[in-house]
């Protein structure tokens, strides 16, 4: 395929660099860095979980999760956000079949389960502001509202970004950087579920436990 | 790859490889795991199956860490051999960072707190809730 100094007109341009015998790297070294930004992002977070970590149970005598937690709630969230991530996966299915409209679809419907979780992640907040428990009021409130806050925060820009690409694809169609630019939000969506497995598990379940 | 394959796809200048975006199965293998990995935990925790709440804590950290991995086969379609096996070194690398922050941190805080004086009666009732 390669190595042809002399390419016919009408052919692709030749090659000059040494590929690897799948060929898998249409995307270029975008992915690999899009992932690489994944890394430094889950570093933050990971911060922010040993910040709650440590201070999780100074309650400061102030309220303590159990006091606080309903957890039912926290179950619909998590069900938001994991309807979130096949619905995208299914975007991206149709994305391969080359079906602008099922892709458009099935993202509306992504960022519809998107919104609904930022949605009730806000009324939590409120909910929890009336009850006496606002992030001033113990370092547990401090550490637990700049958690679950960023990962809200990340959702809110992917929600954004989702918007964004649908007018893209809206206006230029699957082209090959609306589908490098879908393939990145992809990873930072299914990226995003993946840290909401470590808030609810650490965050509410186990703070509820004890 | 002759001219008319070419020209078929010319709508859009890429290389489609099979299973590059998982399939419709994939997904819903990982979605139906998933599902079964979060129902446990919070069926654990909201219907207090086990009385221990120790075991119970660790269940759930096991569960999570499933999950976690489900979703990077099923989701992130991660696998050893993507990018040339460079997104995978990153992974390991950023797990390995991670645990050192997460267990160092919990660790060394846990101690410092142990050998500080004792904490005012107020916050010791709270505490003890």
């Amino acid at each position: 395929m390669m190595h042809t100094d002399t390419a016919p007109p009408g052919t692709a341009a030749p090659v000059y660099f040494v590929t690897d015998e799948e060929g898998h790297h249409s995307e270029g070294s975008t992915m690999l860095g899009f992932w690489l930004y994944l890394m430094s992002d889950c570093l933050i977070f990971a911060t922010l979980f040993a910040t709650y970590g440590v201070l999780g149970r100074n309650y400061a005598a102030g309220p303590s999760q159990k006091d606080l937690f309903d957890l039912s709630g926290i179950a619909v969230n998590t069900a938001m956000l994991l309807f979130s991530s096949i619905t995208y996966g299914f975007a991206m299915l149709e994305m391969d079949k080359d079906n602008r409209r099922g892709t458009q679809m099935w993202l509306a419907i992504t960022g519809l389960f998107g919104i609904a979780f930022v949605a009730l992640e806000i009324r939590e907040f409120v909910h929890l502001f009336h009850e006496g428990a606002p992030p001033w009021r113990s370092a547990f409130l401090s550490s637990f509202y700049t958690l679950v806050g960023t990962h809200g925060l990340h959702v809110s820009f992917g929600i954004l970004w989702l918007g964004t690409l649908m007018v893209q694809v809206r206006q230029h169609g699957l082209i090959a950087a609306n589908r490098r630019r879908l393939m990145c939000l992809s990873m930072f969506w299914h990226f995003l579920d993946l840290v909401w497995i470590g808030v609810f598990t650490v965050v509410y379940l186990i703070g509820v436990l004890e | 790859m002759s001219a008319d394959t070419a020209h078929a796809h010319g709508s859009h200048d890429h290389v489609h490889t099979e299973g590059g975006h998982g399939s419709v199965k994939a997904y819903v293998t990982g979605f139906v795991l998933s599902v079964i990995l979060t129902v446990i935990p919070f069926w654990l925790v909201m219907g207090n199956t086990l009385d221990n709440s120790l075991v119970t804590t660790l269940v759930i950290l096991v569960l999570g860490g499933v999950q976690m991995v489900v979703h990077i086969v099923y989701f992130l379609h991660m696998s050893t051999k993507s990018e040339g096996g460079w997104t995978f070194m990153a992974l390991i690398f950023t797990i390995t960072l991670v645990a050192i922050m997460l267990s160092g941190s919990v660790w060394v805080m846990y101690h410092m707190n142990r050998n500080m004086m004792p904490m005012s009666g107020h916050d010791m009732t709270n505490q003890m809730r």
